[in-house]
């Protein structure tokens, strides 16, 4: 994040004031080490805080005992919280296989959540990157079970099918929005019902259902479409990290090379602040929009083949999980940007790694990981909060990162 | 007298109204095709229209033949699209579009059940039924959305009421479960009022926060707690309340006047609403805040008052709503339950123009989709049922994308309001 990802000439100075000061602390002009380390760090350790709590209060025989054994209780509880987190440390860093974990964890969530980024540096709110997933998903599938070639054929190939379906799901809304007014945030939400119908077909139908099945499970894909591991010659089955890792990187740095060295990507940025300033400029909205709605629904596709092609090698109804969702608390934490959405897949990713170690251990459930997520958000997205409880300084006002309904 | 002056239509409108008109006639087309030339020699359809429980069980079916009911609608939609490309049916256009539609429907339900026997009261006590969280979620919205809050967290509030309805329920009886549920409903709209207006989180954001987290806890207590004690999780279901006289009513007695709870607090609800929001001083004042907060406090309207009640009591009915899945539905709470039912609310809020009635025909509209999806495998037809259960999804991409008319929202929807 240097000063000159920003450059000086055309935004209009109002713009930028009325966006606040996210936009600046991102960029770096008039960094703010507090709002960009600082904030996120602090939403993080609260929302653990607030989680243990919650583990605490749902912890029935512990609070059977409060009453005439507070000790007891107390280390009960105790054991439960430190259990719960150790096996999330464990299950995350602690050694080869929860590493290679964290990174299989990790790799569609930082695509995914570029994808949202994307959207949000544009001023467009992608929810339907779970839908954008879904189609790319399939399109990889589809490449990778009907195509027959070498691997430097086909695994590339197959990769790039799965980012065209993600940019013709992510299109539509774009071209939506721009030609019609409709808003993202309401055409994408329905299209991942649409796309979840279309998944259910397919997958039931002669194209993808496997020969002699006769629930929802697609052909398995060549060998020659799959992500290969990246610690193959380990020959240990436990260490899934594939290649999909790379991938991702190189996706963030594609992002980062896009949004803030390019003129499109300047261009992208500039319809986000200001969409009439942008038109005004000459810019051509309508396709920026389409373009921006691609590029994110490209990333989420890819996503989605990572999913396809570097763990499950076939596709089943709920191949996607929640990615497209989490994807959206990602880019929040990340800033919408490329590397502070690596970092927080990162986190996220050994969040999820660890979660299905606590999972095992304890008694406890991997939902509370989405409980944590979704309290990091809260912190993240209203700095008063964490300014109120920490006595720190952060950006004055609140993000706003959407547009209302009306256009 | 006043003179009729001409109304001057923009070319929007033109092109709007001429796509209008040749959407009837490709659906006449496809009427006469598929559903009238298709099902030639196929036989009649045999509608029920009572139960065998009813007081008048040997109402007479409705039966008609297939393929003549598809040609005479189709040429009733050609007429339609005809007087539509020509004169314009002007203000009555939504009717006759919402007329077009229901015979396109009639056209297919003749074609699937040709030669059939098909139960439509049940279906249609069904679709009233379905539609009860889709509609008591868009009445959240609206109220929401009239003060200019949006309101994602519709999801979240639906599946909290849900789970609250099923652990009370199961303990102090399905009162205070609904109660309950309510309140649950009215708390997690107070943390979207507090982010939304008093930090000015942005509010979409917030929603879906709030969607997530509802989610995650749910489903961790519902694992932690409800899987290892039962007891906690299994009430009972709300009896269908039968009104005296209307209920013996056939068919229409059936489908409106013997329902559960849910169903007629529904209906009072959008009768209640609309009078509230365009017949008192409260609902002049909320739409005040909600197009125009300046003006509004420069009146002397209490701009934040407004928009944390009026929030608030949305999240009171969607609170309301998620009980339905338990104690008007399975009888227990399962993760997920609601499966994005919420978000099927928030379209029809946006399908209904922030109005109470539409919000209603609008989740009827949803409720009667995802019905006639249940029934099609009964049928056997050869459309898969999972095309059919995208239809209300593509219907409202339409919709937004002002193919049948612009949905305006209020003016100041999602902004938040800074006071000087």
């Amino acid at each position: 994040m240097s000063t000159n990802d920003e450059s000086p000439s055309v935004t209009p100075p109002e713009s930028v004031e009325q966006e606040g000061s996210f936009f600046r602390d991102l960029t770096g002009v008039g960094a703010n080490w507090r709002s960009a380390v600082l904030v996120p760090v602090l939403a993080v350790f609260s929302a653990l805080i607030v989680a243990a709590i919650i583990i605490a209060l749902t912890d029935i025989d512990a609070l059977r005992l409060w009453g005439h054994d507070p000790g007891g209780a107390f280390s009960l509880t105790w054991h439960n919280i430190s259990g719960a987190y150790s096996s999330l440390v464990v299950g995350s860093v602690g050694g080869l296989r929860a590493i290679s974990e964290t990174l299989v964890q990790a790799t569609p969530l930082i695509l995914a959540g570029l994808s949202v980024a994307v959207g949000f540096r544009a001023g467009l709110f992608n929810i339907g990157a779970q839908g954008q997933l879904l189609v790319g998903g399939m399109f990889a599938l589809w490449v990778g079970f009907t195509v027959h070639a070498p691997v430097y054929v086909h695994l590339p190939l197959a990769l790039l099918a799965g980012a065209l379906g993600g940019a013709i799901w992510g299109g539509i809304p774009g071209l939506l929005r721009a030609r019609t007014g409709a808003h993202e945030v309401i055409t994408t939400i329905m299209l991942n019902f649409v796309a979840l119908r279309l998944v259910d077909y397919y997958l039931k139908s002669s194209w993808f259902q496997a020969v002699g099945r006769d629930d929802p499970v697609s052909k398995s894909i060549d060998v020659s479409a799959q992500l290969p591991r990246v610690f193959g010659f380990l020959d240990r089955d436990d260490v899934r990290v594939h290649l999909g890792i790379v991938v991702a990187l190189l996706a963030a740095w594609f992002v980062y090379w896009l949004l803030f060295k390019t003129t499109i990507g300047y261009e992208f940025r500039a319809v986000g602040l200001n969409p009439r300033g942008a038109l005004y400029a000459g810019m051509s909205v309508t396709w920026l929009i389409v373009g921006v709605m691609a590029v994110a629904g490209a990333l989420a596709g890819l996503a989605g083949a990572d999913r396809v092609l570097g763990v499950l090698h076939r596709g089943s109804p709920g191949f996607a999980g929640t990615l497209g969702f989490d994807a959206i608390t990602l880019a929040l934490l990340g800033r919408s940007h490329p590397w502070g959405v690596v970092a927080s897949g990162l986190l996220f990713g050994a969040l999820r790694a660890g979660g299905q170690l606590m999972q095992v251990r304890t008694d406890i459930s991997l939902d509370l990981i989405l409980v944590i997520q979704a309290l990091v958000v809260v912190f993240i997205a209203a700095p008063a909060l964490v300014r109120a409880i920490y006595r720190v300084k952060t950006a004055r006002e609140a993000e706003r990162l959407t547009t209302g309904w009306s256009t | 007298m006043t003179v009729a002056v001409p109304a001057i239509r923009t070319p929007a409108e033109i092109r709007r109204a001429r796509r209008l008109g040749i959407t009837y006639l490709v659906l006449a087309a496809f009427v006469l095709w598929v559903f009238g030339v298709g099902s030639v020699g196929d036989g009649a359809a045999s509608f029920k229209l009572v139960r065998p429980t009813d007081r008048f069980k040997d109402f007479p079916n409705l039966v008609v033949p297939a393929a003549g009911l598809a040609f005479v609608i189709a040429a009733a939609l050609a007429a339609f699209g005809g007087i539509q490309l020509t004169r314009g049916f002007k203000k009555l256009s939504n009717v006759v579009l919402a007329i077009g539609f229901a015979l396109f429907i009639f056209a297919f339900l003749g074609w699937a059940a040709a030669g059939k026997s098909f139960s439509l009261v049940g279906m249609l006590d069904e679709s009233v039924k379905r539609s009860v969280p889709i509609a008591l979620g868009a009445l959240a919205g609206v109220m929401c959305e009239r003060v200019a809050v949006i309101n994602i967290a519709i999801e979240g509030m639906l599946l909290g009421g849900a789970f609250v309805a099923a652990v009370i329920g199961s303990q102090f009886g399905n009162f205070w479960a609904l109660v309950a549920a309510t309140l649950t409903g009215m708390v997690l709209a107070w943390v979207l009022a507090v982010l939304a207006i008093r930090y000015r989180v942005d509010q979409i954001i917030v929603g879906v926060v709030i969607n997530v987290f509802v989610l995650g806890l749910t489903s961790f207590m519902s694992q932690r707690i409800l899987a290892s004690n039962p007891h906690l999780n299994s009430t009972t279901l709300l009896r269908p309340i039968k009104i005296p006289l209307l209920g013996d009513i056939p068919f229409f007695g059936q489908i409106l006047f013997q329902q559960n709870i849910f169903v007629f607090v529904m209906f009072v609800l959008v009768a209640g609403l609309t009078y509230g929001l365009f017949h008192t001083k409260w609902g002049l004042r909320s739409r005040a805040v909600g197009e125009h907060p300046k003006a509004a406090d420069t009146l002397g309207i209490n701009v934040y008052g407004y928009r944390y009640l009026n929030v608030m009591l949305g999240g009171a009915i969607a609170g309301f709503g998620g009980a339905f899945f338990v104690q008007g539905s399975v009888g227990r709470f399962d993760e997920n339950m609601t499966a994005g039912k919420g978000y099927v609310g928030l379209a029809a809020m946006i399908f209904g123009r922030w109005h109470p009635v539409g919000a209603l025909g609008a989740a009827l509209v949803f409720g009667f989709a995802d019905s006639l999806q249940g029934k099609l495998a009964i049928l056997q037809t050869p459309i898969p049922s999972e095309f059919l259960g995208m239809a209300p999804y593509l219907a409202t991409i339409i919709v937004v994308a002002g193919v049948v008319g612009k949905a305006r929202p209020p003016a100041a929807d999602g902004q938040p309001y800074v006071k000087e």
